[in-house]
């Protein structure tokens, strides 16, 4: 709908790399309500399917010597175990759960936003604001709760001199409630500048002459996002688990 | 040019700006749809999916620690038999080993006697030789003085000389003896 | 006018990501190096490696985010 628009206006070449981040309903026209059933949904569910199919269809058979899938599913639940044991503590594994339900959503909403003619629920910063915010309300929460007042000893840098403490209180506290800002944009920037460079790299193929060069340059990217979508889902995960260390251990 | 095309969009009703992502009014729709989405993930995975991969891998990690002792059980058995394979063939040496030293013995017994028995019957044989021998030396010794005393009688009547035959013998036996 | 001059801010914006770049760059190539030194310690150390190109990266989003923001919101 807006495409068109746009193309009427313009004509020649036509670069509308934001477009397919666009929110619309998927049964009819009209505003997008609170409820309203929109392509964000179907995507969603999309990756409940996905993690479902995964995780539960994948292991039904509690095989011994694993399938394929299982494999994978077993790969994935070591490698979010391992991080959370190794970067958090061994008491962080009570949030194991948690932490296995974001970074399989994320993945998965990567990996199924790079499908050509897909929705990326990542790339929008509603999605990873709500995301990171919940990591920095739990971390906050379970920071005060499991140490008290000394959760506040995470401002108080024991190893510097008294002199630089106060300064350096007020640093870590502006770098604390800057923590969700970039938890969440460096998320939804990687993936929504991955898809919007391919876009770009897509309105140069309506030239014929650089089209081929086109082409390979959207297929080296699609490769780098591949890559991307991968350690962002990561580096969002042993992000939480680096905050969570934080409140469970605020004096190292 | 961008800005013209907002205004345009703007004009044509359109609801979408420049950057969608920054378009509030669906960040409350896409926010629900989130938290329906993490809150059935969550469910699913700590409820179903987590307890069961744990079961299998601890399963699998039980199998292994299993088979690792079965394993031990099993190697350590091989090397008795190894044990046991390696006392029976000393054992069996030893005895080749005896058994070969006795037949020596034995043969070397039966050769001697043989040795022995052979060389009397040499000797023995050598004897009855060396008797002929002495027997015929001494047959051929007197024939030798008959010839020579008969022919020392022809050549002495040959010359018209007259000898009687004890003087002929007794001139023959010293002159043999000489 | 307005319009363009927020595009030119947005070019301007968009030099942070090279700068991003150029940190990332930083992080990586000192990651590999201290690798090579002592590569028994390198694997526990890749969880640091992400975590510092994150925090490298996420300022280099930044600038990307407000050339967004210039390009398409003003």
């Amino acid at each position: 709908m807006a495409t068109e628009t746009h193309g009427a206006e313009e004509g020649g070449l036509v670069f509308h790399p934001m477009d397919q981040f666009i929110v619309e309903p998927l049964f009819g026209e009209g505003a997008v309500g609170f409820f309203t059933v929109t392509n964000v949904t179907l995507w969603m569910a999309i990756a409940v399917l996905a993690v479902i199919v995964l995780m539960v269809l994948g292991t039904s058979r509690r095989a011994v010597i694993p399938s394929r899938t299982q494999s994978i599913a077993e790969l994935a639940y070591g490698f979010v175990y391992k991080m959370v044991e190794d970067v958090a503590g061994k008491d962080a594994v009570a949030f194991f759960p948690y932490i296995m339900t974001l970074f399989m959503f994320i993945v998965f909403a990567n990996f199924l936003g790079l499908i050509p003619m897909s929705f990326t629920t990542t790339s929008h910063f509603a999605v990873t604001v709500v995301l990171a915010l919940m990591v920095f309300v739990t971390v906050t929460i379970v920071g005060f709760v499991k140490n008290g007042a000394r959760f506040l000893e995470l401002f108080w840098v024991k190893s510097a001199p008294l002199a630089l403490r106060p300064i350096l209180a007020i640093i870590e506290l502006i770098s604390y409630f800057v923590r969700p800002v970039s938890h969440s944009i460096r998320l939804a920037g990687n993936v929504m500048a991955g898809h919007a460079v391919i876009k770009v790299f897509a309105g140069f193929a309506a030239i014929a002459v650089i089209s081929p060069v086109s082409v390979v340059a959207i297929t080296a990217m699609y490769g780098l996002e591949v890559l991307v979508a991968f350690i962002q889902a990561y580096v969002f995960t042993i992000l939480t688990c680096v905050y969570l260390k934080d409140a469970l251990h605020p004096s190292h | 040019m961008a800005t013209e095309t907002h205004a345009a969009d703007a004009a044509n009703g359109a609801s979408a700006p420049g950057m969608p992502q920054l378009d509030f009014s669906n960040w409350g729709n896409q926010i629900f749809w989130l938290l329906v989405t993490l809150v059935v993930i969550y469910f699913v995975l700590s409820r179903i999916a987590l307890p069961r991969i744990a079961a299998v891998l601890a399963e699998r990690q039980g199998t292994i620690t299993n088979d690792i002792a079965a394993a031990e059980d099993l190697k350590a058995k091989a090397v008795e038999a190894e044990e046991a394979y390696n006392k029976a063939l000393a054992d069996a040496r030893a005895e080749a080993q005896r058994i070969i030293a006795e037949a020596k013995a034995e043969i070397q017994a039966d050769l001697d006697a043989a040795t022995a028995k052979a060389d009397a019957e040499i000797a023995a044989r050598t004897a009855e030789g060396e008797k002929k021998i002495a027997e015929i030396r001494a047959g051929a010794m007197q024939s030798v003085e008959e010839v020579a005393r008969d022919t020392a009688a022809e050549i002495v009547a040959a010359m018209g000389g007259k000898a009687d035959a004890k003087t002929v013998a007794a001139a023959v036996a010293d002159r043999m003896k000489g | 006018m307005e319009g363009q001059l927020a595009h030119i801010g947005a070019g301007l914006a968009a030099i942070g990501s090279g700068a991003a770049a150029i940190g990332v760059g930083n992080v990586a190539g000192n990651f590999l190096a201290g690798a090579l030194r002592n590569p028994s310690a390198a694997a526990s150390q890749t969880a640091t490696l992400f975590i510092g190109i994150a925090f490298a990266e996420a300022l280099g989003i930044f600038s990307f985010l407000v050339a967004l923001l210039l390009m398409f919101a003003v």
